[in-house]
């Protein structure tokens, strides 16, 4: 299967992902609702990137378990990383300054959900959404 | 980077959404809303978002922020028109959109105002 | 590929190619497939072996024949016979040639044809399983109607067992009536609901908090004792969300919001007056 990847490094390319996700998850079958899920999620990691590494990239790809398509996406950039991922996840829980619901909510919005990062060593974050 | 226009109508705001808000349009939205409530004298705001496919985090904070902000400036805002789908993402993601008054559509929007005028006399 | 075996090929498609009246006789005879079906899968297949061997003509053909079968009802076995006869009928050609190299030839081409069989049998199933969800699909919009109970006041009357994936159905259909008829209150009413687990009890909620979001105001009628025993022991928080006992009283209440007076709710004289504008 093969990917698109889109670069992260403005607030305009954060829309542009938006965008390239809203049509793929439309082109897969997904329902409007899980549209909207993935779309949203794709926004808040899409903003994490941003805010908290200054840039990186996503790659968009269609996958499949045979009958059922789904869209995953794998964001990754080279910033500080994060130091206590559980810590991370939970809600509320902010260091740029939001409502700290970007990884414990778009964790809620997707069905799979994977994280890899160490202090200075990046983070890698795969979200997948399967189709009903 | 797109602005987004604020029609008046009386001494009501609408803000209709049309486009794919980027962070740096919200927060400049932000900014002219609360000016042109004070220029204009308004005491209501009506934010349309019929048109947004998504309300992410930072969009949902923009209307809790714009809600609380005209509340102090004497003016109620109402946000209108809602996606069902938008709706069930926010639940899902934990956006409560505390402060936050909604209604279905436009008209509605306006009714509400009406009453909330009303009722303060 | 050694030399001997590009003889054995080249003698196989010979056979495959001059031979074809009566191939397709004999092939349509064994599977009971229509004659010009079975030509156009000769033509393909011959292009393919005669050409570079590329297969997706052939595939897509099969995958046409397949599916319409899946439609039709056949089973798989009648399906997959149509390819795997293919085998009887160019053995007889290839026993009537007598040669070694067209036997060779054969057990090469017999390989490709057992390939191409189990591909029919793949998209079947397939085809068998899209017809399946489509149908559960079509139940599922079928069991839940969204009823309009007054001007603004819409009910979801829910019977049956609530599965996670049927309450979201019925709840994202909710929702869009909302919009749709501009609606601002609906009742859930769960009389016919015998039982609800954690997640279905969570999808009821959440579909509360979300026409909240939206504008409208959810009110869920006809709890029974066991439900709200679940819900209470499970620990779910169902906070300031309005609740009535049954249906009637629902509507009563959401009439009442709505603006409208209701004298003496339980004898159903319903005095009108509804708030314009």
């Amino acid at each position: 299967m093969s990917g698109q990847e889109l670069p992260i490094a403005t607030n305009g390319d954060v829309v542009l992902v938006r965008q390239k996700v809203r049509s793929v998850a439309a082109e897969i079958g997904l329902s409007l609702v899980d549209q909207t899920k993935i779309v949203t999620a794709a926004s808040e990691l899409a903003r994490n990137v941003l805010v908290h590494a200054g840039g990186g990239r996503v790659e968009v790809e269609k996958v499949s378990t045979g009958l059922r398509p789904g869209l995953r996406l794998v964001f990754s950039d080279e910033g500080p990383g994060i130091s206590d991922i559980a810590q991370a996840m939970t809600d509320g829980f902010t260091t740029g300054g939001g409502l700290g619901l970007g990884l414990s909510g778009s964790r809620r919005l997707v069905d799979e959900f994977d994280l890899v990062s160490a202090p200075g060593e990046g983070t890698r974050i795969m979200v997948t959404k399967w189709a009903r | 980077m797109e602005r987004v226009p604020i029609l008046k109508l009386g001494d009501i705001l609408i803000v209709s959404i049309q486009i794919d808000l980027d962070d740096q349009s919200v927060l400049t939205l932000q900014e002219d809303l609360a000016e042109t409530v004070v220029s204009r004298g308004a005491r209501g705001v009506i934010i349309d978002i019929t048109a947004v496919e998504i309300v992410d985090s930072f969009i949902g904070r923009m209307l809790s922020t714009i809600a609380a902000m005209t509340r102090m400036l004497d003016a109620e805002t109402v946000v209108v028109g809602m996606r069902p789908a938008v709706a069930i993402t926010l639940v899902e993601l934990g956006l409560s959109l505390g402060g936050v008054r909604t209604a279905l559509n436009l008209e509605k929007g306006v009714v509400m105002l009406e009453h909330a005028r009303s009722a303060e006399g | 590929m050694t030399v001997p075996a590009d003889a054995a090929r080249r003698r196989i498609v010979e056979i495959f190619t001059s031979q074809e009246e009566p191939l397709l006789r004999r092939w349509s005879q064994i599977s009971g497939a229509p004659i010009d079906e079975l030509r156009d899968l000769h033509q393909a297949l011959r292009t393919a072996l005669v050409g570079d061997a590329d297969l997706a003509d052939v595939r897509g053909l099969l995958g046409e024949l397949s599916r319409s079968r899946a439609r039709q009802g056949y089973t798989p076995s009648d399906t997959a016979r149509v390819v795997f006869s293919l085998k009887e009928a160019v053995y007889e050609q290839v026993e009537a040639d007598g040669q070694t190299e067209a036997l060779r030839g054969f057990a090469w081409l017999s390989r490709l044809i057992d390939d191409l069989g189990l591909f029919t049998f793949e998209t079947y199933s397939a085809a068998r399983e899209k017809i399946i969800i489509d149908q559960a699909e079509q139940l599922l919009e079928l069991s839940t109607p969204v009823v309009k109970l007054w001007e603004g006041i819409v009910a979801v009357p829910l019977v049956g067992t609530l599965d996670s994936a049927r309450t979201q159905v019925v709840m994202e259909k909710l929702l869009q009536t909302l919009v749709d008829t501009g609606s601002e209150h609906a009742v859930i009413d769960i009389t016919g609901v015998p039982a609800v687990d954690t997640e279905v009890a969570q999808h009821l909620l959440k579909t509360v908090v979300a026409a909240r979001l939206m504008g409208a105001e959810c009110v869920i009628s006809g709890i029974r004792p066991q439900i709200a025993h679940t819900i209470v022991t499970l620990g779910i928080e169902f906070g300031d969300i309005v609740t009535k006992a049954s249906l009637a009283d629902a509507l009563a209440y959401a009439l009442t919001r709505s603006g409208v007076q209701v004298k003496g709710a339980a004898t159903t004289r319903v005095a009108v007056r509804a708030e314009r504008g």
